[in-house]
């Protein structure tokens, strides 16, 4: 298993590596321009102003779902989590549905003489990423709250902890061993910001990395350059993966017997607080949703036919993708003793600018076979790659707690080989494997990635499907189909998410 | 149960090797050429009627990944023809050397003079902001009355986009040593830039902006296939840029005839028929324009040649983001 993971690991390495490679030999070098510097300390502050507000805010959130029983409260999990599975342009539309000029917010403030509030600037950057990166850092939050036993909390109850006392004791720990990897995985997404940065950035004050590395290949043709950038982008997700290794301990609150959780929940302010947090947050999370929602809905009885095979092109990819994902992530999150290259492998791929990864898998792959004849696959390839750093850290700490509770147990027995898997670890990984699985599956779904790139005449996945339609002035069929795609990938998280919830129940 | 699926894999595999009997012709194109909505399939259709051969597209991406593509593939491509670059990018191309004279006669229905031995255009259109009348009954007439006035648009970035290089060489074309003055009066009325046209005119129609940057014959598209008179184009006095699309035959090809025969075609009736309605853009050679595609033209049009457009790029570029970073 040690050696298979590692061999794994290397080959991701490879993965990421390669293409960048392939792109600076193929420029004979690397360059950078003074303009860069502005670039690159944007593009830095706002992934870690990103970072930092979706976690500051998941943590209370995440309390509050974790504490508090009320009806609804499984479905209103699972649709928090939809934000973070709409593609990018999708979820600026719907941000600018509230937060707009022509937005909710200002037409209630319009009647009240209060100045119009613009979203346009780095508050309306921030309030994109947040929007988008609150889901994930929330669920993460929430798994790690969830994986401490029962009986750990029982303990506490009759030791008659107070909230100070339960913060110091039991979350205090837990969050030690999800944050970093939270904040990690929140930043290295923002990094490579690019449309929501531009769109709602208002200008060139928001040029990020990314946009050079657009301009770089695209106008400029000038590949050392785009290679440079690219490096210098997937540096900083590697510097902040490896920090977030240096700064994880693990909880350790050992086993337990898998009782149900009893609520111990302080009442008072708390109890108001946590449900004013859970209000705001499902009110700031859903309306845009909602707004996607209204806007497409009209369009859907009328959509053309070819959208039924595209969406069909898009769930086989999906599902292979999220294959290879789940077992690329498990493997590596099995590891014993791990490296901490290895906790790298799995995070630099979404530090990677997809059209330089794009460009050089192309580079590589053009003079073996046709670019257009590789589509589907490269897409299969690329969406693997960018949705395993997610499956990573969503198993790793469980898959941690696992060996530390078990793994001497099964040792024991002699479990090991496929009945160790089927017995010991589907069983006991069951939530975060379906959790990732949704999650993967949702992603590659939506993932426009590398296709554009490689696509042919007749291979259109829905996202680039639905990127026609808006070329063609069709923009509210782009609506529908949009829709449609966040229904679809939607269902597909919560199957999977909750075949997970109920194989581990 | 097997047998029909195999009879019909061997009916493809049939129809398959009938169809690459004939020499194939690879045109590299961007991606909205391609799409059921764009002139692709019909072209196809009419071509391959004519020319006994397979004509076969590769799309990728949008026009500004074009010429990166072809600088990517080098003499390697498969590519026989490239379609959809704009003379603000045929200088650059015209610099690696990758391409070969097309040897036909100049396209007819242009507004200006235009006549190059490697790009041939094949249709092209007016930049122009478009607005709601129902909205802005008085819309602005210059660059500096919009600059003056409070109204809010959405542009496209230069730095992505082909409408954004556009509007670069529009403001450059028609103001010289003064436009980064003039950007630096219009930093207030620009809402936000977008990465491309179509999240700029999404915006628009959203109403996140009173005009979009975007084409004289935009509103041409919600006149005859939504029946939408609500939207129109405003006349600037300093004229409107031109964005001519052009092709151009790659030196490498092994179907140099084949090539030559479509570009010939690019200027045929069967050809320029197709543009206007799924393209949206002016036909660059005479043919009868459908009912209720203009109302008006620009009074004066303006287009840089190609080499001043590559001269006027990396400076533009500069004064651009030096007056919207503020």
């Amino acid at each position: 298993m040690a050696s298979g993971s590692r061999a794994l690991a290397a080959l991701i390495l490879l993965l990421v590596a390669a293409p960048l490679g392939a792109v600076a030999w193929r420029a004979e070098g690397l360059s950078l321009s003074a303009a860069d510097l502005a670039a690159l300390r944007f593009t830095l502050m706002q992934a870690a102003l990103s970072a930092l507000i979706s976690c500051a805010l998941a943590v209370p959130l995440a309390r509050a779902l974790a504490r508090r029983r009320f009806a609804g409260r499984g479905v209103l999990i699972t649709l928090l989590g939809a934000p973070f599975l709409l593609p990018v342009i999708v979820a600026i539309m719907g941000l600018l549905a509230i937060f707009g000029r022509a937005g909710l917010v200002n037409i209630a403030l319009q009647p009240l003489g209060l100045p119009e509030v613009s979203i346009y600037g780095l508050q309306g950057v921030l309030i994109a990423h947040v929007f988008l990166n609150l889901p994930l850092a929330t669920r993460m939050v929430l798994q790690g709250w969830q994986a401490i036993p029962a009986e750990r909390l029982r303990l506490a109850e009759s030791l008659g902890f107070a909230p100070a006392d339960l913060a110091r004791h039991l979350e205090g720990p837990m969050l030690r061993e999800v944050l970093p990897g939270a904040l990690a995985t929140v930043f290295a997404i923002c990094l490579t910001s690019f449309a929501v940065a531009l769109t709602l950035g208002g200008g060139p004050r928001a040029t990020t990395l990314e946009l050079a590395i657009y301009q770089a290949i695209r106008f400029d043709f000038d590949l050392s350059h785009a290679a440079g950038l690219a490096l210098t982008q997937t540096a900083f997700g590697g510097i902040a993966a490896l920090l977030a290794w240096r700064l994880t301990s693990p909880a350790g609150f050992g086993a337990g017997l898998d009782r149900p959780w009893p609520v111990v929940a302080p009442g008072g302010w708390r109890l108001g607080l946590d449900g004013a947090l859970i209000l705001l947050a499902t009110a700031f999370l859903l309306l845009p949703m909602l707004a996607i929602a209204a806007t497409g809905l009209p369009g859907l009885a009328d959509l053309p036919a070819s959208v039924w095979a595209a969406t069909g092109r898009s769930l086989s990819v999906a599902l292979l993708s999220t294959a290879a994902t789940l077992t690329l992530a498990l493997t590596l999150a099995l590891a014993r003793h791990p490296p901490p290259w290895l906790g790298l492998a799995a995070v630099l791929p979404l530090a990677t600018s997809s059209l330089a990864l794009g460009t050089g898998l192309f580079l590589l792959l053009q003079p073996l076979v046709a670019p257009g004849r590789l589509a589907l696959p490269v897409t299969v390839l690329v969406n693997a790659l960018m949705t395993l750093p997610f499956a990573y850290r969503l198993l790793l700490p469980e898959a941690r707690a696992l060996e530390a509770d078990y793994g001497r147990l099964a040792d024991s027995l002699g479990l090991s080989g496929l009945s160790r898997l089927r017995l010991l670890i589907l069983p006991r990984l069951a939530r975060p494997l379906g959790f990732s699985a949704g999650l993967s599956a949702a992603l590659s779904m939506g993932d426009l990635g590398v296709i554009a790139l490689f696509a042919g005449e007749r291979e259109a996945t829905l996202p680039l499907l639905i990127q026609r339609l808006t070329a063609a002035y069709r923009i509210e069929t782009a609506a529908s189909a949009s829709l449609l795609l966040v229904a679809i990938s939607f269902a597909l998280f919560w199957a999977c998410d909750a075949g997970g919830r109920r194989a581990a129940a | 149960m097997k047998a029909p699926l195999i009879a019909t894999g061997l009916l493809a595999l049939s129809a398959l090797a009938a169809k690459a009997e004939g020499p194939v012709l690879t045109v590299l194109t961007y991606d909205s050429f391609t799409s059921e909505w764009g002139p692709g399939p019909g072209v196809e259709k009419a071509f391959e009627e004519a020319c006994a051969c397979d004509l076969r597209f590769v799309a990728a991406g949008d026009g500004a990944a074009l010429l990166a593509r072809v600088q990517l593939e080098g003499a390697a491509s498969e590519a026989d023809v490239v379609l959809g670059l704009d003379t603000n990018l045929t200088a650059k191309a015209a610099a690696t050397g990758l391409f070969a004279p097309h040897g036909q006669p100049a396209a007819t229905a242009l507004p200006v003079a235009y006549d190059d031995p490697l790009f041939l255009p094949y249709d092209w259109g007016w930049f122009a902001f478009v607005y709601d009348k129902t909205k802005m009954p008085n819309p602005p007439a210059s660059f500096e009355e919009l600059a003056a006035s409070g109204a809010k648009v959405v542009i496209q970035d230069p730095r992505s986009s082909t409408p954004g290089l556009g509007l670069l060489m529009w403001v450059k074309a028609a103001y010289g040593e003064r436009a980064a003055a003039i950007w630096t009066e219009l930093a207030d009325n620009i809402v936000t830039v977008t990465p491309g046209w179509s999240e700029a005119y999404g915006m628009f129609l959203a109403g996140e902006a009173d005009m979009v940057l975007s084409y004289t014959t935009s509103p041409a598209y919600h006149r005859i296939a939504e029946q939408d008179d609500s939207k129109d184009w405003a006349q600037f006095s300093e004229g409107h840029y031109l964005q001519v699309e052009v092709t151009g035959i790659l030196a490498a090809t092994d179907q140099p005839e084949l090539a030559k025969q479509f570009l010939a075609f690019t200027q045929s009736p069967a050809f320029q028929a197709l543009i206007p309605e799924t393209n949206w853009m002016y036909p660059a050679s005479a043919t009868t324009l459908p009912e209720g595609f203009e109302d008006r033209r620009p009074e004066k049009s303006l287009l840089l040649t190609a080499d001043e457009a590559e001269a006027a790029r990396g400076p533009a570029l500069e004064e651009w983001q030096a007056a919207l970073a503020r």
